[in-house]
């Protein structure tokens, strides 16, 4: 791969209270590819997401884009750069309906200045129709959909926007078989369209399906990264759990 | 049979809570009717408890929104208070009363002093991270101390004639024909917007009630308008037969409804307090400014307190510095036995302003039983609970 990455995160370090959550870590993505990163719990791979996602801010290091650096210091930097999130509590506002979470932040307005309700449900009908041809309850408030339901949710958000780079932290946690295949199905078109996926996960078996590169994390640190059709389970296993 | 009604109610289009709110508060009319030999259900009675509720009942949609973003507004009373005295000091000391823009300028100056004083609140909630419950504890002493300090304690009266007609006294409504234009125009806008939407929704083939429904719905809400309209009307000025028709104050209430309305359903600021209110950190991580968002909420509520200072001096013909005690708590309660939930994310305009009305009923009904007021808090106290006990049971329920 001679072209520039999409993403390149260099020397990151982020400190809470004299802690080192992330502790010079590096990591890069390109174009149509799906990184996964992994490590144990507190081995700093949310937090080094979160730092591209603009939840938190880094204490020094370089985030390039498309070889340019880049600032972000919020939520709102990292989406006008083209970075979305799924995050594992799916951040859904739960008294509010599917039409609304989706556009929350973003809503599409009237020339009046008045959220345009008609237009924005119509579109998120589309979203979601794709993502989950059963979903059906788009009035129905988020918090009394099920697990999979709620997960569409989230995707259809982030993917609605014309995402480059997507973070997907633990997309798969809350879902039964048949919804796990599914976003496995998603994964791999958004793959064709030539997104960039960062997946953070703990389950070896979902990693070895979707992913092209490991990125193995612990204390902080990046232990190595790896093609996946370089290297087994065992190893990858051992990377994690001996360092 | 209390599944096909609540399926009933769902064609067409309604809340089953709003209804069984607006059930509680029909049975409560009737017992007083009863209980007061049918005074309380007449015109005249009907028309002061309309007065007496505007007060609450404006101060109770901007709690709304406060306690949907989880915090809470205690200072609302002396807010009202400070508003109140500075509103009528200016107008009787400053402008003096044979000045007739004085009044108006004491308004805009009110209004804008109200608004300065939530955003000073929002400032250290939003910015400085102060829980709201501590601010506004400190803005009930604070500003209840600044209503005295406007002019000592005095009372300052009288009000110019213009503004007293805001307090909706004996001329203070629009009399007969214009009620009826009110009345006849509301209803052509009720009509008019309901099929627009509907409209707009069967362009996009989304699916819509069905049409007797939406033409049942109509015709309640248009015979409640007319009926509103006839009973005001029906109250005649003293010794006259001239009727006073809609009082002003409630005419600014009905105008504060429809904003506030408008603001939580067809705007940016009102979604994102209610995404704020349901998940704060999801609020966050979507890019909404939680902290302007939060000193919005404040500032609207502060304006809001100044519109209800206006009709309370009005009404009073004076300012004074004991306005508004303890209308703090008939303000939370409205928002909160109107179903606005405390925990957050949940919570209606109209389900504020039927709360002002039950409280403000139970309040005149007993004043004309001739209750002490003792009495009267004691039975508003127990009221306030069973209303928040019976919303827990019927959330539990739903889940």
């Amino acid at each position: 791969m001679n072209q520039t990455p999409l993403v390149e995160m260099k020397d990151i370090v982020k400190t809470f209270g004299g802690v080192h959550a992330v502790d010079h870590a590096s990591v890069d993505l390109y174009p149509g590819e799906v990184v996964g990163v992994l490590g144990h719990n507190g081995a700093g791979k949310s937090t080094l997401m979160k730092m591209l996602s603009g939840a938190y801010v880094k204490d020094s290091g370089q985030i390039l884009i498309n070889g340019e650096e880049v600032t972000i210091e919020s939520p709102r930097d990292a989406q006008d750069l083209g970075i979305e999130t799924i995050y594992q509590t799916l951040a859904l506002a739960d008294h509010l309906d599917a039409t609304a979470n989706l556009f929350l932040g973003r809503e599409k307005t009237t020339a009046w200045g008045a959220l345009d309700d008609n237009l924005m449900e119509a579109e998120t009908r589309k979203v979601l129709h794709r993502l989950n041809p059963r979903f059906k309850n788009i009035k129905t408030e988020v918090g009394a959909l099920s697990g999979g339901q709620r997960q569409s949710v989230a995707i259809g958000r982030a993917i609605y926007f014309d995402a480059k780079i997507l973070i997907m932290d633990e997309p798969t946690a809350a879902l039964g078989m048949q919804e796990t295949a599914a976003v496995a199905d998603l994964i791999q078109q958004l793959k064709k369209d030539n997104l960039g996926i960062f997946l953070i996960s703990h389950d070896i078996h979902d990693i070895f399906d979707l992913c092209d590169r490991i990125c193995v994390m612990k204390a902080g640190k990046v232990i190595g990264t790896r093609k996946i059709s370089e290297v087994t389970k065992d190893d990858v296993l051992s990377m994690i759990i001996m360092a | 049979m209390a599944k096909q009604f609540s399926q009933f109610l769902n064609t067409l289009g309604v809340s089953p809570r709003l209804v069984s709110m607006m059930i509680a508060l029909l049975v409560i009319w009737l017992v007083l009717h009863f209980l007061t030999d049918g005074t309380f259900l007449s015109a005249r009675n009907l028309y002061n408890l309309a007065v007496q509720t505007s007060v609450v009942g404006i101060m109770s949609t901007g709690m709304v929104l406060i306690i949907v973003a989880r915090h809470i507004d205690l200072s609302v009373g002396s807010l009202l208070g400070v508003t109140g005295m500075l509103i009528a000091y200016l107008q009787a000391e400053v402008f003096t009363i044979d000045n007739n823009w004085g009044w108006v300028a004491s308004i805009a100056i009110g209004l804008v002093v109200g608004g300065i004083a939530g955003w000073w609140q929002g400032y250290w909630v939003a910015h400085r991270g102060v829980p709201a419950f501590i601010v506004t504890l400190a803005g009930l002493l604070l500003f209840r101390g600044a209503a005295f300090e406007v002019t000592d304690g005095k009372t300052v009266a009288p009000m110019h004639e213009t503004y007293q007609l805001l307090g909706g006294g004996i001329d203070g409504a629009i009399g007969a024909t214009w009620s009826w234009i009110f009345g006849l125009v509301a209803v052509a806008i009720l009509v008019f917007f309901t099929l627009k939407s509907r409209f707009r929704k069967t362009k996009y083939g989304f699916p819509v009630k069905q049409m007797w429904a939406e033409l049942l719905m109509l015709a309640i809400w248009s015979l409640l308008i007319i009926l509103f309209v006839n009973v005001m009307n029906s109250y005649y000025k003293p010794r006259t037969e001239v009727a006073r028709g809609i009082p002003i104050p409630v005419l600014i209430l009905i105008g504060t409804v429809i904003v506030m309305t408008c603001i939580t359903k067809f705007t940016k600021f009102g979604r994102h307090v209610f995404a704020m209110g349901s998940n704060p950190e999801a609020a966050e991580l979507a890019g909404i400014n939680i902290k302007r968002v939060t000193v919005g909420i404040f500032v609207l509520m502060g304006v809001l307190a100044s519109i209800a200072a206006i009709i309370t001096t009005a009404r009073l013909n004076a300012g004074v510095n004991s306005m508004g005690t303890l209308q703090e708590l008939n303000v939370i309660a409205a928002a909160v036995i109107g179903g606005t939930s405390l925990a957050g994310g949940i919570g209606t305009i109209p389900g504020a302003i039927l709360g002002a009305v039950i409280m403000q009923s139970l309040d005149n009904g007993m004043v004309l039983l001739g209750v002490s007021s003792s009495m009267r808090q004691i039975v508003i106290g127990i009221v306030l609970i069973l209303a928040v006990w019976f919303d827990v049971m019927y959330n539990k329920k739903r889940r």
